[in-house]
């Protein structure tokens, strides 16, 4: 067994996702069999190779620090499952 | 000939000589969509009226004289690109109600050059599949076959190309996304080199992997896209600043002095005999054509699709962290707490295949499990690319299947992620490489299902990948394709 259920209930936890009992159930089997694929990159000797994480190193993007037009608070607020005309509302936090 | 049929190089000379309106061939397409999308599914929304005000404004410019290449000529959009005022679902619950305050960089580009939008298409959910049906809302079908797959993530972007309902459409490709449906619904699609076209706009998946591209019945129509889309973005910061070239002067006749490589490994176990008989017969096209053919070896692709599984997904992770219910999209409005509220909204907001990718990328970015899953992985990364650099040093391209098989049955694979992910085997290197590649229709199998040609080139060398597709499209003969939109 590469993960266990007590392991994909905590990772459910990290990603803020709530599985129900079914759903564990399949998440855990095929997370399992996935796993166990993927584990064949161990096959490989990778001692002392530069891990990639884009397809070019491009150096950051700046630009310069000047104020440009931004959305209006309206448009911006437009979307919110629950906003006042001033800001998005949540629950309750403290 | 209905000028739905038409494909955008012949629509924009009838256009130039007003032998037709981009009135009449919007309206064209729009009852070509009433006609088929029933059966085909591949729009999710049409903008009928808003196609027609800009179909009306793209003839007056004409009249003008001042018409760029795609003034007037209908296209769709996969629902993963941000339309200002018209709703971006990406294929999901989470952003049922989006209406994007802006529009995506691409998206300008085309209302730039006097497009028509006439409307947006169906994806897998969050661009996660191979198939397109984990989108939230309808499944696109095969036009050659219904109840077959149109294949995914650009599912509906290739199966309206396909049906005829639209004469180009821009999709992404973040594994395949592009060329995969394009081959399995018989068009052509190009995934670019990656920082040449902007994703500003873009809902992203996997950032190291994802661009946009076009879907198009052929590939003079492909470099017609191309140059309408690509170029340096400010608003991306991983667009590269670099002159976009024309990329029909390509498009010309001979292929002498071109090298042709053949990755051996790309032709193992598990290929279908029929669509190892297209790309067979491709190549001796291309040697016709006065290519020199050369095996070469991409000894890492049989490893390609644990990275991608890890790396996509990682991204996916951290990316799709942002739909937590707050300033867009899904809410769950019953629950109290914000820690149920992210819960519950993400819970019932995304689908099963979403959170399935979500889990392994939090698992392989977790606490104890970096170095073995992550940074492995992005170590193997690097030494695929290698592999790449390697066999770029021996050859201008690389000829090789897209998909291992022709289209299959919706529902076939839906019940084992494992298996859908191996199907893309082919496809996503290129991603990881950050290589352009395109997807060339090569032929039928005997059922009646397109296969495709795949060519990937070195980085920002569209302009061979350009040079071979035409060749081999010439060069192949196969006649204006015209599905059946009917069942098996």
């Amino acid at each position: 067994m590469k993960i266990t259920k007590e392991e994909v209930e905590k990772v459910a936890h990290l990603a803020r996702l709530n599985l129900s009992a079914e759903e564990l159930e399949t998440m855990t089997t095929q997370l399992d069999t996935i796993l166990s694929y993927v584990a064949k990159l161990e096959e490989l000797d990778t001692t002392g190779v530069q891990a990639m994480t884009h397809a070019f190193s491009e150096s950051n993007a700046f630009r310069e620090d000047k104020v440009t037009a931004s959305l209006a608070r309206e448009e911006a607020l437009a979307n919110g499952p629950s906003q006042n005309g001033e800001a998005f509302v949540v629950p309750r936090i403290i | 000939m209905n000028p739905y049929e038409l494909t955008i190089a012949e629509a924009t000379k009838q256009l130039a000589a007003r032998s037709l309106s981009s009135r009449e061939l919007t309206e064209s397409c729009l009852e070509r969509i009433e006609a088929v999308d029933t059966k085909v599914k591949a729009f999710l929304v049409v903008n009928a009226e808003q196609a027609l005000s800009q179909a009306d404004e793209a003839d007056k410019i004409r009249a003008c004289g001042e018409a760029k290449p795609l003034c007037g000529i209908p296209l769709s959009l996969k629902d993963l690109l941000c339309t200002k005022g018209v709703a971006t679902t990406c294929g999901s619950r989470m952003l049922e109600n989006f209406i994007p305050p802006y529009d995506a960089t691409v998206v300008e580009k085309l209302k730039g050059q006097g497009a028509v939008l006439l409307g947006k298409v169906a994806m897998d959910e969050f661009a996660m599949g191979s198939t397109s049906e984990s989108c939230a809302f309808r499944v696109p079908e095969n036009p050659w076959k219904l109840g077959f797959v149109s294949g995914g993530s650009s599912g509906g972007s290739a199966a309206s190309v396909a049906a005829l309902e639209c004469l180009a459409s821009l999709g992404s490709d973040t594994g395949g996304s592009i060329r995969q449906p394009a081959s399995l619904c018989g068009i052509v699609g190009m995934k670019p080199t990656y920082g040449l076209v902007s994703r500003y706009g873009l809902v992203a998946f996997a950032s190291s992997l994802d661009q946009i591209g076009p879907l198009t019945r052929d590939v003079t129509d492909c470099a017609l896209m191309m140059n309408a889309i690509s170029g340096y973005d400010a608003k991306d910061s991983t667009s590269v600043r670099q002159e976009t070239p024309d990329f029909t002067a390509s498009l010309s006749k001979g292929l002498q002095g071109m090298r042709v490589g053949v990755p051996r490994e790309y032709f193992g176990e598990g290929l279908d005999p029929e669509v190892r008989a297209v790309v067979i017969h491709g190549i001796e096209v291309l040697r016709d054509a006065g290519a020199e053919i050369i095996e070469v070896s991409l000894p890492r692709t049989d490893y390609c699709v644990a990275v991608y599984y890890l790396i996509a997904t990682a991204e996916a992770s951290s990316n799709l962290a942002r739909y937590d219910g707050v300033s867009y999209g899904f809410r769950d409005m019953e629950v109290k707490s914000l820690m149920e509220m992210y819960k519950e909204t993400r819970s019932q907001g995304f689908g099963a295949e979403v959170k399935r990718r979500i889990l392994i990328g939090t698992y392989a970015l977790s606490a104890g499990y970096y170095d073995a899953y992550y940074k492995k992985a992005s170590q193997v990364r690097t030494l695929i690319l290698n592999d790449f650099n390697r066999a770029f040093e021996q050859c201008d391209v690389l000829i090789s299947p897209v998909v291992p098989t022709p289209a299959w049955k919706i529902g076939e694979k839906a019940d084992n992620p494992l298996a859908m992910y191996l199907s893309d085997v082919l496809t996503i290197s290129a991603n990881l490489a950050g290589i352009p590649g395109i997807s060339v229709p090569g032929g039928f199998s005997r059922e009646g299902l397109p296969i495709g040609i795949q060519l990937q080139g070195a980085h920002f060398r569209e302009d061979s990948l350009f040079k071979v597709a035409y060749n081999l499209e010439r060069g192949l003969k196969l006649p204006p394709q015209r599905p059946g939109i009917s069942g098996a």
